[in-house]
C-alpha cells in the first residue's frame, strides 16, 4: 500500500464520515464534496484520468451544487427538534456495520485470488471517444435519453404548482 | 288353518257310521251367526232400531233352528245306536289346527253330544224369547241398537262356550261372555252404580278366571292337548286321565284333583258360588232382559256347564268314600251357597235382588247336584231353572215396567188385578222355583238333586242343608209374591199390563216351566237317559224305588211349610212401606244381618279392596318416583350431555374457529405493521437482506 | 504498489458509511447523500477492477463507471426535485414524519 493511497483513502473516508455525521446539513454537503474530491484523486491514482475528471465535473460540479441548492430550498440547515438521527438509528447502524463486515469478509477471503497490478494502460481521450461512439454508442444514446427525461422530470416535479381554486 | 274333520264315535265297540252329517260340519254357524249379526249392528252408523232388532232376532232364530236340527240329528243317531244295542253316548267332533308353530300346534274344535245339544237348544231358545221380550222392554231406550249388538254378541259367545271341544276355545268364549256381561251390566253407564257393578262383576269373575287359566295351563303341560275329545287322546279321555292320576300335586291331591279344583274356581266365579258371589246381586243394575238372559238362564249356568263338561276329570280316581276330592269340594261349596244365598234372599226388598240371590242359591243346588249325582242331575236342574228363572225375571221386568220403573217391593202391591197375565205366569214360575209337587218342572229337577244327596256316600249333611234351603226358597218367594201381587196398592200411580210382545214370551216360558218336568220323572227319566246314553222305557215302577216316596213327601212337606209360613207372615196383611217387615218384628237382629247380606261385601271392602288400594298406591308411587324418576334421570342425563355438547361446540369448536380467525386477523395486523410507511425502515430491511444474501453466496462459494 | 484488496476495502467501507448515513439520518437529503456515496463506492470498485483486471485496454470498466456517473447525476436531479416538492407539501423533510404510506 503506497503512502499516497493511504492519504487519499483517509481523505475520502473522512469526508464520507463527516458527510453522514455532521449536524448541519450544509456542512454535510460540503464534506460530501471533499469525499468526491478524494474519490477523483483515487481515480487518478488508478490511472483512470478521464473518470477522475468526469467525477470532478459531474459530481462536484453538479451533484454537490444540486444538493446544496436542495438543502437551502428545504430549510435543511435547521436542526430538527428530535435530533438528526432517525428512530431506531442504531438498528440502521448495526445493519450497515454488518454489511461492511460481510463485504470485508468477502474481500479478505478472496484476497488470494485477486489479480496483481499490471502495466499502466495507455488510455487516451481519443480511445475513449472512439469507444463511446463505436462500441458504446447505444448506451450513450440511452443515457442521453435518460438525461433528457431526468431533466424534464426534475423540472416538472420541482415546479411550483399553480394555485388551485378549491 | 287346516280343516280336518274327524268322525269320532265314543261307543264301546267300533261301529261303522255313515259320513259326518252336514249339521255337525256346520255346527260352528250356531255361534257365528249371532256374532256376525252383532258385528253388522256395530257397524251401522245411525241407530236403526228395526234393523238391529231384526238382525239379532233373525240370527238367533236361525241358530235356534240349527240347534234343533242338531238335536234331531242326535236323537236319530241315538235311536240308531240303541237299536243296534250300543251305548248311545254319540259324540261327533270336528277339530282344526288354529296355530302351528314348528311341529307343535294348537287345536280347536267343536263337539256335538247330548250335553252340548240340550244346552244349545236351551240357550238359543230362551235367548230368542228374551230378545223378543227386549224389543218391547227397551222400546223407549235410546241405546236400543247398542243393546242388541251386545246381546247378540253375548248369545254368540255363550253358544261358543257350549259347543267348544277345546278348553282353550271354551276359555276364549268364556272371556267373551264375561266381557259382554260387563258391557251389559254397565249398559246405563251414566249411572255410577251401574258402572261400579260392571267393574265388580268383571273383577270378581276375573279372580276365578285366573285360577281357571292356571288349571288350563297345568292340564296342557301334563297332557299335551287342550282338546276334550280327540280319538282317545283328548285331555279328559281315559288315557290322559290315568296319566294325571299318576301325578301327585301335594296336599294329598293328584294332578287330576288339583286341576279339577282350579277349574272349579273359574266355575265358582262365573256361577256366583260363595265367596265369589258378590257380583251377582249388583249385576241387577243392568236392564232386566240382561238379568234374565245372562244372570239367570245362561252365563251363570256356564260354570255348571263347564263342570259337567269336564266331569270325567272331576270324577277321576275316586277314593274309598266313593267320590273324589274335587267333587266333594264342589258339593260342599254348592250346598253352603244354596243355604247362604237363600237366607239373604229372605231379607231383601228389591224385586230383582231377591231373584238374584235366588239364582245364586239355585246355582248352589246345581253344583251340589253335579257333585253328588253326576252331570245329568245337575244339568236337568240347570235346564229347568233356566226356563223358570228367565220367566221370573221377565215377569219382574214386566212388573217394573208396569209400575213405572219402581223396583222396591214395599212400594208395589195388588198387581194381581192390574196385571193378570203377568201374575199368572209369575205364579207359575214361582211355584216351579219352589218345587211345587208334580205339575212343575222345578219339583222334579230339585228332587233329582235331593235324591242324589240322600244317597251320597260321603256325608248326609248336604241333604239337610238342601232341604232347609228348599224351605227358605218357598218362604222368600211367597214373601215376594205376597208383597208384589197381593194386598193393597202401595204405589203412587196405577199399574198397567205390559204389551203383547212382552207377555207372549212369558207365556211360552211358563208352558215350558211346567212341561219340562215330564222329561225327568222317575217313571220316564228321559233327560238322564239322553245325557248318559242309555236306553229308556216308560215304566211306572220307577216310582217304586225305595225311599222315593219318602223323599217326595219330604220335599212336598217342606214346600208347603215354606209357603204356609210365608203366607201367614205376609199374605194376610199388607204393610205400608215405612212399616217394619213382619219377620223383622220377630227377630230384628238376624233380620239386620240378612238385610246387610251377612256383611260379605263389607268384609271384602276392608280386606281385599283395602289391600288392593294400598297396592295400587304403592304401584303408583313406584311408577311415579322410581320408574318415572329413572326416566327423568335419563332425560336429565341427556340434557346435561346436550348442554355439555353445546358448551363444547360453542366454546371449543366455534370458539376455536373464532380464535383462529382472530389470530389470523391480528397476525395480519401485526404483519401490516411492518409497513410503517417509513422509507428508512424499508431500506434497513433491504440492507439486512443484502447482508444475508451475500453471506450465503460467500459461504457457498468457499472452496 | 497497492493491492486490489485495499481499494476494495476502501470501497466497502465507503459503501457502508453511505449506507449508514442513508439508514440513520432523519433528513431526506442526507439519505440522498448516502445514496451518492454508495454509488461512488460502486464506481470505485469498478475502476479498481478495471485497472487490476486482465484487459484494461478494453476500457470496459471505465466506460461503465462513466455511464454510472451520468446516471447518478440524473437520478440525483430527479430525487432532489422530489424532495423539494415533498418539502413544499409536507413542510418538512423529516423522514420519520412521512408515513402516509403506512399499511
Amino acid at each position: 500500500m503506497s503512502f499516497v493511497f493511504y492519504v487519499l483513502a483517509a481523505l475520502t473516508l473522512a469526508g464520507a464520515l463527516a458527510a453522514v455525521t455532521l449536524k448541519n446539513t450544509v456542512h454535510c454537503a460540503l464534506a460530501l464534496t471533499v469525499a468526491f474530491a478524494g474519490l477523483a484523486l483515487l481515480y487518478l491514482e488508478l490511472d483512470a484520468q478521464f473518470a477522475g475528471f468526469a467525477q470532478i465535473l459531474v459530481y462536484i460540479g453538479a451533484v454537490a451544487i444540486l444538493i446544496v441548492f436542495a438543502i437551502l430550498l428545504t430549510k435543511g440547515s435547521e436542526t430538527p427538534r428530535e435530533g438528526v438521527y432517525s428512530r431506531n438509528s442504531l438498528a440502521g447502524l448495526a445493519i450497515a456495520a454488518s454489511v461492511f463486515a460481510v463485504l470485508g469478509w468477502a474481500v479478505i477471503e478472496s484476497a488470494r485470488v485477486l489479480p496483481n497490478e499490471t502495466a499502466v494502460p495507455a488510455v487516451t481521450v481519443l480511445q475513449i471517444g472512439n469507444a463511446l461512439m463505436g462500441r458504446y454508442v447505444l448506451p450513450l444514446e440511452i443515457v442521453a435519453l435518460l438525461l433528457t427525461a431526468a431533466l424534464i422530470g426534475a423540472v416538472i416535479v420541482a415546479m411550483h404548482e399553480k394555485e388551485e381554486t378549491k | 288353518m287346516l280343516m280336518q274333520s274327524d268322525l269320532l264315535l265314543l261307543s264301546r265297540l267300533d261301529f261303522p257310521m255313515p259320513p259326518q252329517a252336514w249339521i255337525v260340519r256346520w255346527l260352528w254357524l250356531i255361534p257365528a251367526l249371532p256374532i256376525a249379526a252383532s258385528g253388522v249392528i256395530s257397524l251401522l252408523r245411525q241407530p236403526r232400531r228395526k234393523l238391529s232388532a231384526g238382525l239379532a232376532v233373525g240370527a238367533l232364530s236361525l241358530s235356534t233352528l240349527l240347534s234343533l236340527a242338531a238335536f234331531m240329528h242326535l236323537l236319530n243317531t241315538r235311536e240308531l245306536l240303541l237299536h243296534f244295542g250300543f251305548d248311545a253316548t254319540a259324540r261327533e267332533v270336528v277339530d282344526f289346527t288354529w296355530i302351528q308353530v314348528g311341529t307343535s300346534h294348537v287345536d280347536l274344535g267343536w263337539v256335538l253330544d247330548p250335553l252340548s245339544a240340550v244346552m244349545l237348544v236351551m240357550v238359543s231358545f230362551v235367548g230368542l224369547l228374551i230378545f223378543i221380550y227386549s224389543i218391547g222392554y227397551m222400546e223407549r231406550d235410546e241405546n236400543f241398537t247398542r243393546f242388541f249388538c251386545f246381546m247378540s254378541l253375548f248369545a254368540g259367545a255363550m253358544l261358543g262356550v257350549v259347543i267348544a271341544n277345546s278348553l282353550l276355545l271354551l276359555f276364549m268364549c268364556w272371556e267373551l261372555v264375561g266381557l259382554t256381561s260387563y258391557l251389559l251390566i254397565g249398559f246405563w253407564y251414566q249411572k255410577p252404580a251401574a258402572a261400579a257393578a260392571a267393574k265388580k262383576a268383571f273383577l270378581t269373575t276375573r279372580v276365578g278366571d285366573v285360577l281357571f287359566l292356571l288349571g288350563m295351563v297345568w292340564l296342557y303341560s301334563q297332557t299335551g292337548t287342550l282338546l276334550f275329545y280327540k280319538a282317545g287322546a283328548g285331555a279328559i279321555e281315559p288315557a290322559a286321565l290315568s296319566a294325571l292320576l299318576a301325578q301327585h300335586a301335594g296336599l294329598g291331591l293328584t294332578a287330576a284333583g288339583a286341576i279339577g279344583l282350579l277349574i272349579f274356581c273359574g266355575a265358582a266365579g262365573k256361577s256366583g258360588q260363595f265367596p265369589l258371589h258378590v257380583w251377582l246381586p249388583d249385576a241387577m243394575e243392568g236392564p232386566t232382559p240382561v238379568s234374565a238372559l245372562i244372570h239367570a238362564a245362561t252365563m251363570v249356568a256356564a260354570g255348571v256347564y263347564l263342570i259337567a263338561r269336564v266331569y270325567p276329570l272331576m270324577a277321576a280316581g275316586p277314593c274309598a268314600c266313593g267320590s273324589t276330592t274335587a267333587l266333594i269340594v264342589v258339593t260342599w261349596v254348592g250346598a253352603f251357597t244354596a243355604v247362604f244365598a237363600a237366607l239373604i234372599a229372605v231379607a231383601q226388598n228389591d224385586i230383582k235382588r231377591i231373584l238374584a240371590y235366588s239364582t245364586i242359591s239355585q246355582l248352589g243346588y246345581m253344583m251340589a247336584g253335579l257333585g253328588m249325582g253326576g252331570a245329568a242331575v245337575g244339568m236337568f236342574h240347570l235346564i229347568t231353572h233356566a226356563f223358570f228363572k228367565a220367566l221370573l225375571f221377565l215377569g219382574a221386568g214386566s212388573v217394573i215396567h208396569g209400575c213405572h220403573e219402581e223396583q222396591d217391593i214395599r212400594r208395589m202391591g195388588g198387581l194381581r188385578k192390574a196385571m193378570p197375565l203377568t201374575f199368572l205366569t209369575y205364579a207359575i214360575g214361582m211355584l216351579a222355583l219352589c218345587g211345587f209337587p208334580l205339575l212343575f218342572s222345578g219339583f222334579w229337577s230339585k228332587d233329582g238333586i235331593l235324591d242324589a244327596a240322600k244317597h251320597w256316600s260321603v256325608a248326609k249333611t248336604p241333604f239337610y242343608m238342601l232341604v232347609f234351603g228348599a224351605l227358605l226358597t218357598a218362604f222368600y218367594m211367597t214373601r215376594q209374591v205376597a208383597y208384589v201381587f197381593f194386598g193393597a196398592r202401595r204405589g203412587k200411580e196405577p199399574a198397567h199390563e205390559s204389551p203383547r210382545v212382552m207377555t207372549a214370551p212369558l207365556g211360552i216360558l211358563a208352558f215350558f216351566a211346567m212341561a219340562l218336568g215330564l222329561m225327568g220323572t222317575p217313571a220316564w227319566p228321559w233327560f238322564r237317559a239322553f245325557i248318559d246314553g242309555r236306553a229308556l222305557s216308560f215304566d211306572w215302577h220307577g216310582f217304586l224305588e225305595p225311599g222315593l216316596f219318602a223323599l217326595m213327601g219330604t220335599s212336598t212337606l217342606v214346600v208347603f211349610l215354606g209357603l204356609g209360613l210365608g203366607w201367614w207372615l205376609y199374605g194376610r196383611q199388607s204393610p205400608a212401606p215405612e212399616e217394619q217387615d213382619a219377620l223383622e218384628e220377630l227377630a230384628p237382629m238376624p233380620w239386620g244381618w240378612l238385610r246387610h247380606r251377612l256383611y260379605v261385601d263389607e268384609l271384602y271392602g276392608v280386606t281385599v279392596i283395602a289391600f288392593y288400594s294400598w297396592w295400587a298406591r304403592v304401584a303408583d308411587w313406584l311408577d311415579r318416583r322410581v320408574w318415572g324418576g329413572a326416566v327423568a334421570g335419563v332425560a336429565w342425563a341427556f340434557r346435561g350431555w346436550a348442554q355439555f355438547n353445546r358448551f363444547l361446540d360453542t366454546n371449543w369448536v366455534d370458539g376455536g374457529f373464532d380464535k383462529g380467525c382472530e389470530e389470523l386477523a391480528s397476525g395480519g395486523g401485526l404483519l401490516s405493521r411492518v409497513q410503517n410507511g417509513r422509507v428508512q425502515t424499508y431500506l434497513r430491511i433491504l440492507a439486512a437482506g443484502v447482508v444475508a444474501l451475500v453471506a450465503i453466496l460467500i459461504w457457498s462459494s468457499r472452496p | 504498489m497497492t493491492p486490489l484488496s485495499g481499494y476494495l476495502l476502501v470501497a466497502a467501507l465507503l459503501f457502508s458509511i453511505g449506507l449508514a448515513g442513508a439508514l440513520t439520518r432523519r433528513n431526506a437529503i442526507l439519505v440522498l447523500i448516502g445514496i451518492e456515496l454508495m454509488l461512488n463506492a460502486a464506481n470505485l470498485n469498478l475502476i479498481a477492477f478495471w485497472r487490476y483486471g486482465p484487459h484494461p485496454e478494453a476500457l470496459t470498466g471505465m466506460m461503465f463507471a462513466i455511464f454510472s456517473i451520468a446516471v447518478a447525476a440524473a437520478e440525483a436531479a430527479v430525487g432532489l426535485g422530489l424532495v423539494i416538492q415533498i418539502h413544499r407539501h409536507a413542510r418538512t423533510t423529516d423522514l420519520d414524519k412521512m408515513n402516509r404510506m403506512r399499511g
